[in-house]
C-alpha cells in the first residue's frame, strides 16, 4: 500500500512543525511580536520584520525578510494597508504557501478592531495618502492591545488545539496586565467603555489617573498616527505638521498651523521617534509648544522593551508635558 | 493608433470597475507617465547615436519617454499575474503600443521553487528587469542599451527560480526565451542590421532548444546590521545570433547593489545607494574568421552609480558609464564591400542628477550628462534633461 504510507508520511510531515516544536511566527511589527510573546509563551518562536525604530509604512522588501518568512507557520499583520508597500513583495518572495493572503497562516489582527477615520464618500490621492480602510495605527490604544491578544490566542488555539488553554490563559493574563497598567485595579469591559466616554472618575493609579486631568486638551501631531491614542484619553487633535497624510510639512502649512496654534492654546506636540526634528523644533520656537518625541512601536527606544512598556512611556511623557506646560 | 483605441475601449470600463470596487482586488491598476524636456549639444542622428536607449530622450525639446499601464493581481489560488503595456510617442511623433510584459508566477510551488511563464524581461543583472520609472536616471546606461538593447532584453519564455535553503537569501534562476524579435538584441533580433561585416545576416529558424536564449542568474542578498543591505548577482546568457547556423552570443554579467538606510528613517530618508554592473559579450561568428584570426569578438562595459537621499524628498546622484565596442567600416572595392580593420570605440559618460519627490506618486529630476564625444568627432557633448513623472492608481511596492 504505497499510497497509504505516502499519505501517512505526508500527514506526519505536515503535522511535524506542530508536534513538540514551536510554532514559527513572523509579525510585521514589533508590537505584534511583543503581544505574541505574551500570548504564545514557550509554544512559539517569533520574529518581527520591523524592529520598532522604523516607520512600518516605509519598509523596503529586503530579501532578508523573505528568508525570515520562508519557514514561518504564521504571518501576522496590523492590516488596514499599513504594510501595503511591501507585504505582497515579501510574501511572494518567501515562496511559503502557508502564509499567503487567504491561507490559514496569514492573520490580520485588525478584524476585531473598531476602526476610526474610515473615509466616507469619494477619496482621492489629492487628499494625500489616505488609508481607504481606516486609520491603521490602532495599536496605540491599549484597549486594542487586549483585543489583538485575544485574536492571536484564538488563532494559535486553532492551529495548536493541544495548547489552546494556555493561549487563552496567557491572553487573559496579558489583558489583566493592561487593565492594571491602565486603572491600577482589575477592570472589565464596562470600565474601559466608561473611561472612553469620560464618565469614569480618575483612578488612584495607572494611565487613566495620569491622563484624566488632561481630558479635552489640544494636541498637534506630526502625522495622523495618534488618532486612537488621542481618542482613548479624550485629547483633541488641533492638526498635523503634515498638510496632508504622507506629504512633507511645507513652510506655508506650518505658517498657518503656527498661527492657529498661537490663537488657541495647544500645549503638546507629539512626534514619533523616527521623524525629523526640524519642523517640530520650528513650531516649538514659534509657539512654545512642548515637543514630545515618543516611541510609536515596541523597541522604539531601549526602555520601550515590551508593548506595555511602550504605551507606558508614551502616556508618561505626554502627561509630563501637559503638567510642565501648566507650570509655565 | 488603432490598437490603442481598441485597447482603450477594453480598459476604460475595466479601469473604472477596478477603481470603484473598493475592497475587491481582482486587478490592481496603475498608470505611470514619464516625460523629459531638455536638449543636448548635438541633434538629429548624432543625438540618436548619443542616447541609445529606446526610452532615452532622443530629440531636443520634449520627449514622452514611457506611458505604462500596469495590471497586477492574484489570478486564482495558484497564480499571480502581471501585465505591463507601454505607450510611446516616438521621435517622429507616432504613437506606439508595446506589450512590455505579461506573465504569471506560481504562488505555491513546494521546495522554494517559483515558475514564471509568459513574456517578460530577462533576469539579467539589476537594471534590465526594472521598468523605466524605477530607474534613478533619465536614461539607460550605455552598456545596457548596447548589449541588452534599448528596450531591455525581453521576450516570450519561461523560467524557474529556486530559493536555496542556504541561511542567507540565495536564489538561482534558469530560463528559456525566444531569441528572436526586436527586443532580443545581441541574439536573433539584430533588427536594424541586415549584415554583419558586409556579410548578409540569415533569417534563422528555431529548430531546437539550442536556438532559444538560455539565461541563468544567481542572486545573493545579505543584511548587515540594521542599516546596510546588499545584493550581489552573477548572470549569464547564451543564444544564437544571425551570422549563420553556428553563430552564438554569450553575455556574462556581475552586479552589486548596496543600500544604507538607518531604521529611524523619515519616509525612507536618508539613504545612500551604490549600484555597479559590468557585462561582457562574446560574439562568436564563423564570418569573423574570414577577416581576422579570431572567431570571437569581445566587447564589454560597465556603469557605477550612487544616490544620496539627503533630505526627505530629495536625492542627489552621480553615475559613470563606460563601453568598449567594436566598429566596422565598410569600404567599396570594385563591386564588393570590404570591412576595414576593426577599430575600438570607447564611450564614456558622466552624469549627475537631482531628484525631488513631492510624494511617492510624483517626481521631478534634473540631469546633466557629459559624454566623451570622440566617437562623434567632438570633444565633449553635453545634455541637460528635466524629467517629470506621475503615477496613478495602485501604490507601487517598495522593491529592494
Amino acid at each position: 500500500m504505497p499510497g497509504r504510507s505516502i499519505s501517512i508520511i505526508l500527514v506526519i510531515l505536515c503535522a511535524a512543525p506542530l508536534l513538540g516544536k514551536d510554532i514559527r511566527i513572523v509579525t510585521t511589527t514589533s508590537d505584534l511580536k511583543s503581544i505574541v510573546e505574551a500570548v504564545g509563551g514557550d509554544h512559539v518562536s517569533v520574529n518581527s520584520i520591523a524592529n520598532g525604530k522604523q516607520d512600518p509604512h516605509f519598509i523596503e522588501a529586503r530579501p532578508s525578510y523573505m528568508i525570515q518568512l520562508r519557514k514561518a507557520d504564521l504571518f501576522i499583520r496590523i492590516g488596514l494597508e499599513l504594510e501595503r508597500g511591501w507585504e505582497s513583495l515579501v510574501l511572494e518572495g518567501s515562496r511559503n504557501r502557508k502564509i499567503q493572503i487567504g491561507s490559514a497562516g496569514h492573520l490580520d489582527v485588525s478584524s476585531n478592531i473598531e476602526r476610526l477615520e474610515v473615509p466616507v464618500g469619494e477619496i482621492s490621492r489629492a487628499m494625500g495618502d489616505v488609508h481607504p480602510l481606516g486609520n491603521p495605527h490602532y495599536w496605540l490604544d491599549p484597549y486594542n492591545g487586549r483585543k489583538i491578544a485575544l485574536t492571536i490566542a484564538n488563532t494559535l488555539g486553532a492551529m495548536d488545539p493541544e495548547n489552546a488553554a494556555d493561549y487563552a490563559a496567557n491572553a487573559a493574563a496579558f489583558s489583566r496586565q493592561i487593565d492594571m497598567a491602565m486603572f491600577g485595579i482589575p477592570a472589565d469591559e464596562s470600565m474601559w467603555q466608561q473611561q472612553l466616554s469620560g464618565e469614569l472618575v480618575p483612578t488612584e493609579a495607572g494611565w487613566h489617573a495620569l491622563m484624566a486631568p488632561h481630558r479635552g486638551k489640544k494636541v498637534v501631531t506630526y502625522h495622523r498616527s495618534w488618532t486612537y491614542f488621542l481618542r482613548r484619553f479624550g485629547l483633541v487633535s488641533a492638526g498635523e505638521l503634515e498638510s496632508k497624510p504622507g506629504i512633507a510639512p511645507s513652510p506655508g502649512h506650518l505658517k498657518d498651523l503656527i498661527e492657529s496654534m498661537n490663537d488657541s492654546d495647544v500645549p503638546v506636540l507629539i512626534v514619533a521617534s523616527f521623524k525629523s526634528n526640524k519642523a517640530p523644533d520650528l513650531v516649538a520656537t514659534k509657539t512654545g509648544v512642548k515637543v514630545v518625541k515618543v516611541p510609536y512601536s515596541t523597541h522604539g527606544n531601549a526602555a520601550a522593551d515590551t508593548y506595555i512598556a511602550m504605551i507606558d512611556q508614551v502616556v508618561r511623557q505626554v502627561a509630563a508635558a501637559f503638567n510642565s506646560s501648566e507650570g509655565d | 493608433m488603432r490598437p490603442i483605441l481598441a485597447l482603450a475601449a477594453v480598459l476604460i470600463p475595466l479601469l473604472s470597475a477596478g477603481l470603484l470596487s473598493g475592497q475587491t482586488r481582482y486587478v490592481n491598476l496603475s498608470f505611470g507617465s514619464l516625460f523629459t524636456a531638455g536638449g543636448a549639444s548635438v541633434s538629429g542622428d548624432n543625438l540618436l547615436l548619443l542616447q541609445g536607449g529606446a526610452h532615452d530622450p532622443r530629440v531636443n525639446g520634449f520627449t514622452v519617454q514611457n506611458l505604462e499601464l500596469s495590471l497586477t493581481g492574484a489570478i486564482d489560488p495558484f497564480f499571480n499575474g502581471e501585465v505591463h503595456l507601454i505607450f510611446q510617442i516616438n521621435e517622429e511623433g507616432e504613437s506606439l503600443l508595446e506589450v512590455e510584459e505579461a506573465f504569471l508566477t506560481t504562488r505555491g510551488l513546494p521546495g522554494g521553487l517559483q515558475l514564471r511563464a509568459g513574456t517578460f524581461f530577462t533576469g539579467f543583472g539589476r537594471l534590465n528587469p526594472q521598468h523605466p520609472h524605477s530607474w534613478s536616471y533619465v536614461d539607460q546606461p550605455l552598456v545596457n542599451a548596447y548589449l541588452l538593447g534599448g528596450d531591455g532584453l525581453r521576450g516570450p519564455g519561461a523560467r524557474l527560480s529556486w530559493l536555496t535553503p542556504l541561511p542567507w537569501y540565495s536564489e538561482v534562476t534558469a530560463g528559456l526565451q525566444n531569441a528572436n524579435g526586436e527586443t532580443m538584441v545581441s541574439f536573433l533580433g539584430e533588427a536594424a542590421q541586415r549584415q554583419f561585416l558586409g556579410f548578409r545576416l540569415h533569417q534563422r529558424e528555431i529548430d531546437g532548444i539550442e536556438d532559444l536564449l538560455a539565461s541563468g542568474r544567481w542572486l545573493n542578498a545579505v543584511t548587515v546590521g540594521d542599516a546596510l543591505s546588499m545584493n550581489f548577482g552573477l548572470s549569464a546568457l547564451r543564444g544564437p545570433n544571425r551570422t549563420g547556423d553556428t553563430g552564438r552570443t554569450s553575455i556574462a554579467g556581475v552586479d552589486l547593489f548596496a543600500k544604507w538606510q538607518p531604521p529611524e528613517n523619515d519616509n525612507g530618508w536618508p539613504f545612500v545607494t551604490l549600484q555597479v554592473e559590468a557585462m561582457r559579450r562574446e560574439y562568436y561568428s564563423p564570418v569573423l574568421r574570414l577577416i581576422y584570426s579570431e572567431k570571437t569578438q569581445v566587447e564589454w562595459g560597465f556603469y557605477g552609480q550612487t544616490q544620496w537621499g539627503f533630505k526627505r524628498g530629495w536625492v542627489l546622484g552621480a553615475r559613470m558609464d563606460y563601453l568598449e565596442r567594436f566598429m566596422h567600416r565598410l569600404i567599396t572595392s570594385g563591386t564588393t564591400k570590404l570591412p576595414i580593420p576593426v577599430s575600438i570605440q570607447y564611450r564614456r559618460r558622466w552624469a549627475t542628477n537631482l531628484s525631488f519627490y513631492p510624494s511617492e506618486f510624483s517626481k521631478a529630476r534634473l540631469q546633466i550628462n557629459m559624454d566623451d564625444g570622440e566617437f562623434l568627432g567632438k570633444e565633449t557633448v553635453w545634455g541637460v534633461w528635466l524629467q517629470y513623472e506621475f503615477l496613478m492608481g495602485q501604490h507601487a511596492g517598495h522593491k529592494f
